[in-house]
């Protein structure tokens, strides 16, 4: 019988369980039992919060109590105050939730207010390795009046009304890659969901995966059912062991209850999914290098035509989806297209999930109706920028994307408008920047990123990002020269036009965008051989203030080029030539007399 | 599972064990746990009412416990919400008045004034 009066969800994603948020439920669970409350609390391993800066996220029902920064050491103390005795722990609550005589709800917090959570629907709310929980929030109903009650061309039809475009980065309509798949005649056809997520910085597919995972085994089911295909493929990185493990085991959950299988709910419907996973290679996250790994190749792009919904996997019709698309297909059947249509934008029905991270007080996963404002995102729900500093530019889309600056943060977003910007949606990562960051050394990382990941197949990719990357790197340390800038812009626009695939196409939109809105730093660089931002050693100096250094000499013995010199008591000085620009003298000076300029 | 019924029932199973976690739109029954109320007694009271409301089955009901409700000589105390109407505070309560409270207030609606806090002031 249940006796159950309070259940305790702890966040078990990734970035969580790195801060042992297993260790903290397995203490949890010892103690629960210690004091023979195991009967009255339940404990339950959920998926990501998405409030991620303040981890190990714990919250308490049913008064929705938040506890944040939760350790392994705490466990003791909220058992024997919170749960034995009914005094929640102050000290852990997350700091918003602290009202005068009350504790608020977590999801009255302000993080969550703009939110709309629907490919996040569960994250956080459901134990994601028990198949039971996902059924109880109408898991599996969309799938089962579809093989019983629906045509084909039916459940199609539902996703072309919906509007729903991909999340992977393109925005194609995913109703008419459907139909397109639909229309190929072919006796084998495959869905594939593509779970590689490489763009750095982006964790929201990952979250989907650990968190939720049937909610892609029942959208995949619903695809194969569409365009006639009994196998399905996920293809997941292998660098997330935890959504791997999370995805077989609701496989096999699925496949113990009969949703996955031979004939599901009694038709002939059948449907397989199996997992496949990647080795690390970002141009595999590309639909058609992805098929190609599967198929037991190397990692490279096809030609297109025909495209994959023709030709894909085996030379089959393939769809191909990406996982926070396939996420969203469930809850539109259960709450209708029309519902979906009425959350986002006109031409971008729906929400996005953004992974924001860089210099921003809650970095953390978001999910926000299309049409949301930039500076919404980042100052109302990101929380702004910390310790102060002043907001510079926002860079979306990951290698592929372009930075944005503060003159258009009240653009709201959708893939139309941030392509007008001269960036992209990309698969929702975005990292924000302040006055610290240098733009041109952004736009080196990425491209950096980029030149590894080629696959080499094209030349413009292969060897016109190699170009690009050295002409940054002698700009950041100090050796550009004039028509480096029309170099890089030359460089930009034939390699756009002429390479084979999206990372090659798209390779230099970090530097064009850069370029665009930031191109007195690139010519501070180029022409004085400084770096505005302070940020690109080479073109720093280290320099001791006269006024304020004491002749300590902390600073003289502590420098591994032994570039300091000055006599005891007297104001010291860095030799500019000998200086390796390490920081240890900076490191060490307790007087705050040494300065980059 | 064959069949949409089967799958319903899993739900609904599912979902008795979960309520925990949705918004209460219903009634919150509130024990008073804190030293007080512990070593007045409150342990049987929480157990009891947990005992009743599963029994019936209330899927509305959620029964949670709280600290100090400040009249410490009248612990135990159960508070019930229920929206839209005033707030009922039981005092001294027992396992045996708690069973009582939940089947006439909550099942039928009828508060046990005795039980009540107005009730023990006369």
């Amino acid at each position: 019988m249940n006796l159950y009066r309070a259940h305790v969800l702890v966040c078990g994603g990734t970035g969580c369980h790195s801060s042992n948020s297993d260790k903290i439920i397995e203490r949890m669970e010892e103690k629960i039992k210690e004091k023979e409350l195991d009967k009255e609390i339940k404990v339950i391993k959920t998926g990501c919060f998405g409030l991620c800066e303040s981890g190990p996220n714990m919250v308490v029902y049913p008064e929705g109590i938040f506890y944040n920064h939760v350790k392994v050491s705490d466990v003791d103390e909220i058992v024997e105050e919170h749960f034995f005795k009914g005094r929640p722990v102050k000290r852990l609550l997350y700091k918003e939730v602290q009202e005068e005589n009350n504790i608020k709800s977590v999801n009255d917090v302000n993080f969550y207010k703009k939110q709309t959570r629907v490919a996040l629907r569960n994250c956080g709310v459901i134990d994601p390795e028990n198949i039971e929980e996902y059924i109880a929030y109408n898991g599996y109903q969309a799938l089962a009046k579809a093989v019983t009650e629906m045509t084909p061309l039916e459940v199609i039809q539902v996703v072309k009304d919906s509007g729903l475009r991909g999340r992977g980065g393109a925005g194609f309509p995913t109703g008419r890659k459907w139909e397109e798949a639909y229309k190929y005649k072919s006796d084998k056809k495959y869905i594939v969901c593509n779970a590689d997520e490489g763009d750095p910085g982006a964790f929201m597919d990952r979250s989907i995966l650990e968190g939720d995972p049937h909610s892609v085994l029942e959208a995949m089911a619903l695809a194969g059912y569409a365009v006639g295909s009994d196998q399905g493929f996920i293809y997941v990185r292998a660098e997330y062991p935890i959504a791997v493990q999370r995805l077989q085991t609701a496989i096999d959950q699925a496949k113990e209850y009969g949703v996955l299988g031979k004939n599901i709910f009694g038709t002939d419907f059948s449907f397989d999914i199996e997992l496949r996973l990647g080795a690390g290679a970002f141009v595999c996250g590309e639909a058609s290098a992805l098929m190609e790994s599967i198929e037991g190749r190397r990692g490279m792009p096809r030609n297109k035509p025909p495209r994959t919904a023709h030709k894909g996997l085996w030379q089959q019709p393939t769809v191909l989806n990406n996982v926070e698309t396939f996420a969203n297909i469930p809850i539109i059947f259960q709450k209708g297209p029309e519902w979906f249509r009425s959350i986002g934008t006109e031409k971008s029905p729906g929400t996005k999930v953004f992974a924001l991270g860089g210099k921003i007080v809650n970095t953390g996963l978001v999910e926000i109706p299309m049409g949301t404002t930039l500076r919404e995102i980042i100052f109302d729900i990101g929380g702004g920028i910390p310790n102060g500093k002043e907001f510079k530019a926002v860079q979306t889309g990951g290698p592929s994307g372009g930075c944005i600056p503060k003159e258009y943060l009240d653009t709201p977003v959708d893939f139309e408008s941030l392509s007008r910007l001269g960036s992209i949606m990309g698969s929702g990562g975005m990292i924000v920047m302040d006055e610290d960051n240098c733009m041109v050394d952004i736009a080196k990382f990425f491209l950096d990123f980029t030149v590894e990941e080629s696959c080499g197949k094209c030349t413009p990719c292969r060897i016109g990002t190699k170009r690009m990357s050295e002409i940054l790197d002698r700009i950041t340390s100090g050796k550009g020269e004039p028509g480096d800038i029309e170099k890089l812009e030359e460089l930009s626009k034939v390699i756009t036009d002429s390479a084979l695939c999206g990372l090659g196409q798209t390779a230099s939109n970090p530097i064009i965008s850069t370029l665009k809105y930031f191109r007195n730093e690139y010519e501070s660089h180029i022409f004085e051989k400084t770096c505005p931002a302070g940020n690109c050693r080479k073109l720093l100096s280290f320099v001791i203030v006269e006024e304020k250094c004491k002749g300590c000499g902390l600073c003289a013995r502590n420098c591994p080029a032994s570039a300091i010199s000055g006599a005891k008591a007297k104001p010291h000085h860095i030799d500019k030539e000998k200086c390796i620009k390490c920081g240890a003298c900076i490191e060490r000076c307790p007087f705050n007399a040494i300065i980059k300029k | 599972m064959k069949t949409i019924e089967e799958l319903n029932k899993i739900r609904e199973d599912a979902l008795g064990k979960m309520n925990l976690r949705k918004e209460s739109q219903g009634i919150r029954v509130v024990v008073g746990m804190a030293t007080c109320g512990i070593s007045a007694g409150a342990r049987p009271v929480l157990t009891a009412l947990l005992e009743e409301v599963n029994k019936r089955k209330l899927e509305h009901v959620t029964v949670s416990q709280t600290g100090c409700i400040g009249l410490c000589r009248l612990e135990p105390i159960v508070e019930v919400y229920e929206p839209g109407k005033e707030k009922v505070t039981y005092v001294d309560m027992t396992a045996t008045k708690a069973r009582r409270v939940v089947l006439e207030h909550i099942v039928n609606g009828n508060v046990v004034n005795e039980y009540t806090i107005g009730a023990y002031q006369k």
